[in-house]
């Protein structure tokens, strides 16, 4: 059962894959965006899983000899959640422009009536 | 002098900064004053770090004074120096360029939105290209896709609002990719730093997530470069932006992409992965050669002229990926070269398509019938810029292809294959300008079109002074070149 010991390793490319799922085979663009969100989430698990060190502490030194996790890809993806949150807010926000200039929110509706055009 | 010392770090901030006191100001026309004003100083920044760089070397500095490892370092060589004057240079052009066609194409209303959005592009594109920290590419990245969404979205018709949707979920998926690749390296080496990643690449025994991550760090990157067959995103993008952020866009979006790409692949896997060329070269060259001849084809049969410009740089990134697929000093250069001249003759294309669109409004070839009569000064310089395009000797791009013909003859047998194909491509571009220059100058206007103008001469004189530029370097090639060669030795020479 070797494969259970990188566990987190088949959970980001199982949520990775569903969100790309999502991305390709949903029409509605909110789905799009929730898959895109998805990917996003696996991409947050796998840096914050790597920096885990089994037996390991909050980096806090107290003068006693302990083994400590990483605390940077932590820092690193709470940047990455803010430019996360900041694509996915613009995005939501073209949704809606886009419901109100082509009145729809389906992929196949808006590049049709784009083709119309 | 402290001035002079934090000159790097000012490429950023000055933007930076500039974009929410732009987004403040009253009316159109103080934040535009503000913009260009801004880009003036970063060109004038870019100018003096050249300066620098070409006399003492690289600068490296140190943000917040905190020692490299730890720190964020910036890290300023030729090809960043280069991409720095593409930058600043296509942002102050376009904007000079812009005013009105800003104040006509644009739809968000107050348009500082539309400044302070700008600005940050600018800021994101030339800290992707001054910074030494994985990392930070991906911050800068994001500022500057961010930005570059809005402005997009901010273009005339409905049709930039998907155009902008598909370019979201692509780069969002690019930028992503290049994060998990970082990921990877940082769990393999434990440094975000590219000199100090570099190094530690040498002693990692366990190469499989070293590889993946390259893997996932250049499709990323090539989506984000919208290289083929990854382009989808770009051609409606172009066509759909307002015509002065096409401007900004074509020249230098895309090729800040390909820097990292080039930097990441050539100055930090190269060095230290084996087998990375032979994979690099084998993975890139094929697209390469298909994106010219497919780019090409597909611009010949577009009837918008934004669109035809945008297939046409799919192509002509593939020179570029071309020049850096074959992995010797002679074509690195190349390709850094027609990056610059791709930057210059793509630059003034659509300095001139705006000017057409500012009197015409609209970019379809039909409609611009005739206009080589009405607007004979705008199409003269288009035309110049497109036997650039082209290739025609004493252009700027006659020069860039040229070496890159030489450095196709190093490669032997093989070689004449390759110059066959740069060849095909650039008969098919003769096909696809002739059809424009054919349409311009020898078809009648249209039946009940209206009257146009000439374009006035604030609008001529941004375009004419890009397809000079296009003439100077036809000419006096040597300065972009030995920048090129320099930079290209930089990246094979092993130092990142």
């Amino acid at each position: 059962m070797a494969w259970l010991g990188i566990l987190n390793y088949w959970i980001f490319v199982l949520l990775l894959m569903t969100g790309m799922y999502a991305i390709v085979a949903k029409g509605n663009l909110i789905k799009k965006l929730i898959g895109l969100g998805i990917c996003q989430s696996a991409v947050f698990l796998l840096f914050i899983s790597m920096g885990k060190v089994v037996g390991g502490t909050a980096p806090i030194l107290d003068g006693s000899d302990r083994a400590y996790s990483s605390p940077l890809p932590q820092v690193l993806i709470l940047t990455a959640i803010v430019v996360g949150i900041s694509t996915m807010a613009l995005a939501l926000a073209v949704v809606v422009r886009i419901k109100e200039s082509f009145g729809s929110i389906e992929e196949a509706d808006v590049y049709g009536k784009e083709a119309e055009a | 002098m402290i001035a002079a010392h934090h000159l790097p770090v000012l490429q950023v901030v000055l933007p930076l900064v500039a974009a929410p006191l732009a987004v403040l100001c009253p009316g159109a026309r103080a934040p535009w004053m503000a913009a260009v004003f801004v880009s003036l100083a970063a060109f004038a920044v870019a100018v003096t770090l050249a300066l620098q760089v070409a006399a003492t070397g690289t600068i490296a500095y140190e943000l917040g004074g905190w020692p490299v490892p730890y720190g964020i370092g910036l890290h300023i060589d030729n090809f960043s120096s280069l991409m720095l004057l593409l930058i600043t240079g296509a942002s102050l052009a376009a904007l000079l360029h812009g005013k009105p066609v800003i104040d006509k194409e644009v739809q968000s209303r107050p348009v500082s939105l539309f400044y302070g959005a700008w600005l940050l592009a600018v800021a994101g594109l030339a800290g992707m290209v001054i910074t030494g920290d994985a990392f930070n590419v991906f911050v800068f990245m994001e500022i500057s896709s961010l930005a570059t969404y809005v402005l997009i979205a901010a273009g005339p018709t409905r049709t930039a609002l998907s155009a902008v949707f598909k370019y979201i979920i692509m780069g969002s998926i690019g930028a992503m990719f290049y994060l998990i690749g970082v990921g990877l390296v940082y769990m393999m080496t434990g440094t975000l730093n590219m000199a100090d990643m570099t190094e530690r690449l040498h002693g990692v025994d366990d190469v499989v997530p070293v590889l993946a991550a390259a893997g996932f760090i250049t499709v990323g990157l090539l989506l984000k470069a919208a290289i083929f067959p990854l382009h989808a995103w770009m051609p409606n993008a172009y066509a759909a932006a307002p015509s002065t952020v096409a401007v900004f866009l074509a020249a230098c979006s895309t090729k800040v992409a390909l820097y990292v790409l080039i930097r990441f692949d050539l100055g930090i896997f190269q060095p230290s992965l084996e087998g990375h060329d032979i994979q690099f070269s084998a993975f890139l060259m094929p697209f390469a050669l298909v994106a010219m001849i497919a780019g090409s084809l597909i611009a010949i049969f577009e009837k918008d002229l934004k669109r035809l410009l945008a297939f046409s740089s799919v192509a002509q990134l593939g020179y570029i990926v071309l020049g850096a697929s074959l992995l010797t000093a002679a074509g690195m250069s190349a390709g850094i070269l027609h990056l610059f001249n791709h930057a210059l003759m793509k630059a003034a294309l659509f300095l001139a398509v705006g000017s057409l669109v500012y009197r015409y409004g609209s970019a379809k070839l039909a409609d611009l019938a005739g206009a080589g009569r009405t607007m004979p000064w705008t199409m003269a310089a288009f035309t110049l810029a497109a036997l650039s395009l082209v290739g025609v000797p004493l252009t700027a791009g006659f020069i860039s292809k040229w070496y890159l013909v030489l450095a196709a003859m190093e490669e032997g047998t093989f070689g004449w294959f390759l110059i066959a194909v740069i060849l095909a491509s650039s008969l098919l571009a003769v096909i696809y300008v002739w059809r424009v220059i054919e349409t311009a100058y020898f078809r009648p206007a249209p039946e009940g079109a209206p009257a146009v103008k000439e374009a006035p001469w604030y609008l001529l004189a941004p375009t004419w002074a890009l397809a000079g530029l296009n003439i100077y370097f036809g000419l006096a090639a040597n300065a972009p070149y030995g920048l090129a060669a320099r930079a290209a030795a930089d990246l094979l020479g092993g130092g990142a």
